[in-house]
């Protein structure tokens, strides 16, 4: 499986540390709530809140390098518009890689 | 460019405020997690540019787009180059970036706003042009500004330190020189056509040899100013 990194935001920072302490901090901080609220929007069943929840967490793996998690997640979104679920066991799959990368950034 | 940012996401907002910093002539005013906030600024503020983001809870781009009454530009930013498509019927969309954004194709959009910007400001510009040559001017008169409508003027002639003006309705003297309104005067419509007369044009009921009869007046024309009145006038 592909594994996450910080091309993107090195990228980006250009150099700075200042700038990639501070998108770090951003992901640690934002990545877990919005897990959080994808488990949460599971369990309530409703998929249009489960969609946005995919589409805001679509954004950090992005960031994170994961090409084709994103496609995974891209998948994953457009079943839920069509009130499926399929893709989701992929998808968490992704949640758990990026919840275990964050702890090592 | 005085810019905004309208994004749920922080990483994105952060991301986006990174990329602005890298260009000079973008100065970011605030940024928002939702639209309504914004749309409470933008109430008591103007701003040149909006980076928005399509895809946000409840009230969404689009919704915020139809929102706007004078809408600046507008950069959107998603993650789904689908839900840009409905955005580009409005003109005031410059450019749709996919998430994550790189330099490169920000710049890009950046210089389009730019180039958008110009195009704006030239258009003002003309319009102010036109503007000024379809209105009216004020004439000073014992101590009364007059208003007088441009096209009406068909003569205007020195006489000492005064000019006179001729109208359609009235004649009126002025404390003033030729070379002073001439100065007023679009060019499009007038013409100095002697050092003591300056015509309007669209007024000269005929041209005989070194005159020209406007209205009841026959004024004169200097020979050195014959050639350019033959340029202005449409001959057959």
């Amino acid at each position: 499986m592909e594994q996450p990194n910080l091309e993107y935001i090195n990228r980006l920072a250009r150099g700075d540390e200042s700038i990639k302490k501070e998108l770090i901090n951003i992901i640690k901080t934002e990545f877990p709530e919005e897990k959080k609220e994808y488990y949460a929007s599971i369990e309530s069943g409703v998929f249009k809140r489960i969609e946005e929840n995919v589409h805001r967490l679509k954004h950090k793996i992005s960031i994170l390098g994961l090409v084709k998690s994103y496609e995974i997640a891209n998948e994953f979104e457009t079943n839920l518009r069509k009130l499926d679920l399929n893709g989701q066991e992929d998808f968490e799959k992704i949640l758990r890689l990026i919840t275990q990368y964050i702890k090592t950034i | 460019m005085k810019c905004i940012i309208i994004d749920d996401e922080k990483t994105a907002r952060v991301i986006l405020k990174t990329l602005c910093n890298e260009i000079k002539s973008l100065n970011v005013l605030e940024d928002f997690p939702d639209a309504i906030q914004a749309i409470k600024y933008l109430n008591k503020n103007q701003v040149d540019l909006i980076f928005l983001d399509i895809h946000m809870p409840d009230f969404n781009g689009l919704d915020f787009i139809r929102s706007l009454k004078n809408p600046p530009k507008i950069i959107l930013i998603t993650s789904d180059p689908n839900f840009a498509l409905e955005a580009f019927e409005y003109d005031f969309i410059i450019d749709y970036l996919l998430k994550p954004l790189e330099f490169n194709r920000f710049k890009k959009a950046i210089e389009k706003a730019s180039l958008k910007e110009l195009s704006a400001i030239s258009t003002k510009i003309n319009t102010s042009i036109n503007t000024e040559i379809e209105n009216d001017f004020y004439i000073s008169i014992d101590r009364r500004l007059i208003k007088i409508d441009l096209p009406s003027i068909y003569l205007i002639e020195a006489k000492g330190d005064y000019i006179k003006i001729k109208t359609e309705s009235k004649d009126y003297i002025v404390h003033s020189t030729l070379k002073k309104i001439e100065e007023k005067l679009p060019d499009a419509l007038f013409l100095k056509i002697h050092r003591s007369f300056i015509i309007n044009i669209k007024k000269i009921i005929d041209i005989e040899d070194n005159s020209v009869l406007i209205k009841k007046d026959v004024i004169p024309v200097s020979r050195s100013k014959r050639p350019e009145l033959m340029k202005r006038l449409d001959l057959l």
